[in-house]
């Protein structure tokens, strides 16, 4: 199916698209996955807030504070309407790795009171006859947060293994039992770029009680997503790769687990009561918000929302799934190339990873940035994925809804240039 | 190609990444370093020795893109068999061509091949690359009780 998306259009949207790189090439950027580019209605409204409403939110009397705090809210509720949660289960945090180790910490957070007699939930209090589920296609912020929990409290570390074509091996599933508490999954992959079964998942970890958390980074910009559809209890996504502002990122939680959870940052916006010994809390999701919050960027995020809303995610999943299936497909028939993940465009988002026989994916990168064409090499902070097909790294090419069928076509020309200039074909 | 990249990829670079010099670890090592470029997962172990004659040998082994592969392959070359002092003017020579922004002119009789490496130093990403073989000799040379010259090897 073709794309429904008026791509030559949009990209007007975007300044940044309009420039050259490297002397005189014109900007072909393919690494939304890393971070998107962000449309002028976005910088338009940041800045129209700090020129009119600027204020520290929640407290102060006059009227720049009520505007400033009216902002915040009404972005929350803008969020919130866009993943179809409440408000009020909508927790503003500085990015997705914040948001996961949010949720690891409220587990070591739980368990370390608990040890000294403090009243938790024992949903998240962790011993060494327990264990956490996690797959080996995580991100490292959803791989590391769990070590580290695993660590401090001696409870087991599990991960569902990948199959050879890039999909998580459900035959694993049996690794979630009796003794999880917790299952965090990531929903579209940002390496290999699968698309996870996660409610699948999140099932089975309701099953045996365990708590399921879901890494949205990589799906949210870029499908229609109803965290509730998800069947988790934490879902976590940033801002910049939907583009939005860098500097904010999401939970979204059930209310009744935000509810359950300790704090993790802790100081001032956050609490209820303060006495020199002792403090009790506010509840979520101004429990989770300590500090002054970042109120442009949500501002500027409420304005990619609606920016997104414009356009129809199902439009822009259509879109990209039309230009994942192109450029899988000329991948394919460019000899001594081999992708790292699905080959195919089902159940697939369009970050695409790659290898070049012969030539690393630190100089493939370099000769297609030497033609203006912008790519993300390296492990992708998933480096036991990449052990696990055998490659030190890979070339990856991530495309958005301001990219078209002709920047496919660039990245493809700049491969066969590569191995020209290498000598490997 | 513009001038840049081809000033980044000289022949002698591609050439060493394809024939690799001296890519074989040193069994006798009294040194051994095994650095890696978090960033993108490019590695190198070297190994040194200094025999009774007061020759360097250099062994190494690694895997990684083609700068930090042909730069492990030239300074092998440049230093087997070389003297401490050689060894210690080359690594101070070779570190200020990769802060040099591409500025000043590398010294070829100190360097050999490796003034193929000037046109890195104006790709900032890439400077780690060439420097990761250099500063796992750096370590292995100081686990081996080799610390000639201090002013040398404090930019690090």
């Amino acid at each position: 199916m073709a794309s429904p998306l008026d791509v030559q259009r949009i990209r007007k949207d975007f300044p940044i698209l309009g420039r050259t790189v490297r002397g005189d090439r014109p900007l072909v950027y393919l690494d939304s996955a890393a971070t998107s580019q962000k449309p002028t209605a976005v910088l338009d409204a940041e800045r129209a807030y700090y020129e009119n409403s600027n204020a520290a939110v929640h407290r102060g009397a006059h009227q720049l504070a009520e505007e400033a705090t009216d902002a915040y809210e009404s972005a929350r509720a803008a969020i919130a309407r866009f993943v179809g949660g409440r408000p009020e289960d909508i927790v503003f945090t500085k990015n997705a790795t914040e948001g996961l180790n949010l949720a690891a910490y409220a587990f070591s957070n739980a368990t370390a009171k608990a040890s000294h007699g403090h009243a938790v939930d024992p949903r998240f209090v962790l011993t060494e006859k327990d264990s956490v589920v996690i797959t080996e296609m995580e991100h490292h912020a959803n791989l590391i947060p769990w070590q580290e929990l695993c660590a401090k409290t001696g409870a087991q570390l599990r991960w569902i293994g990948l199959t050879d074509d890039g999909r998580l091996d459900l035959d694993q599933l049996s690794l979630i039992d009796d003794t999880t508490k917790v299952v965090s999954v990531v929903h579209q992959s940002n390496i290999l770029g699968t698309v996870n079964p996660v409610r699948r998942v999140m099932d089975r970890a309701h099953e045996v009680g365990a708590i399921g958390v879901v890494d949205a980074c990589q799906s949210i910009p870029h499908m229609p997503v109803d965290v509730e559809d998800l069947g988790a209890d934490l879902v976590t996504w940033s801002g910049h790769k939907m583009l939005g502002p860098t500097g904010i990122g999401l939970l979204w939680g059930r209310a009744e687990i935000l509810d359950a959870m300790p704090p993790f940052l802790t100081g001032g916006s956050m609490i209820e009561t303060v006495h020199m010994d002792h403090s009790t809390f506010a509840p979520p999701p101004q429990r989770f918000e300590a500090g002054v919050p970042m109120v442009a960027q949500s501002v500027g995020l409420e304005a990619a929302v609606r920016y997104l809303e414009d356009v129809g995610m199902e439009s822009v999943a259509q879109h990209e799934h039309d230009i994942t299936e192109y450029a899988l497909a000329g991948l394919q028939e460019l000899p001594g190339v081999r992708i790292i993940g699905p080959t195919d465009a089902v159940d697939r988002g369009s970050a695409i990873s790659f290898v070049v026989d012969g030539i690393h994916p630190h100089d493939v990168g370099q000769l297609l940035d030497d033609r203006g064409v912008a790519v993300r090499v390296g492990h992708h902070c998933a480096w036991p994925t990449c052990r696990r097909y055998n490659v030190p790294a890979t070339t990856r090419l991530s495309s958005y809804i301001y990219n078209d069928r002709s920047d496919i076509d660039a990245a493809l020309a700049g491969i066969r240039a590569a191995q020209e200039f290498f000598g490997v074909l | 190609m513009s001038d840049n990249v081809e000033a980044l990829y000289q022949e002698i670079i591609l050439d060493h990444y394809k024939h690799p010099r001296g890519a074989t670890p040193l069994t006798d090592a009294q040194g051994e370093s095994f650095q890696v470029n978090p960033t993108c997962g490019d590695e190198v172990t070297v190994g040194v020795r200094l025999d009774d004659a007061g020759h360097v040998h250099v062994g190494y082994e690694g895997q990684g893109c083609s700068i930090s592969q042909a730069s492990a392959s030239v300074m092998s070359e440049l230093l087997e068999g070389e003297s401490v002092e050689h060894m210690a003017e080359a690594e101070r020579a070779f570190l200020d061509m990769m802060h040099s922004k591409g500025a000043g002119e590398p010294n070829e009789d100190v360097l050999g091949d490796g003034i193929a490496f000037a046109g890195v130093s104006k790709y900032p990403a890439r400077i780690k690359c060439a420097l990761l073989p250099w500063m796992a000799l750096q370590d292995a040379r100081l686990k081996a009780g080799i610390d000639v010259d201090k002013a040398a090897t404090s930019e690090i």
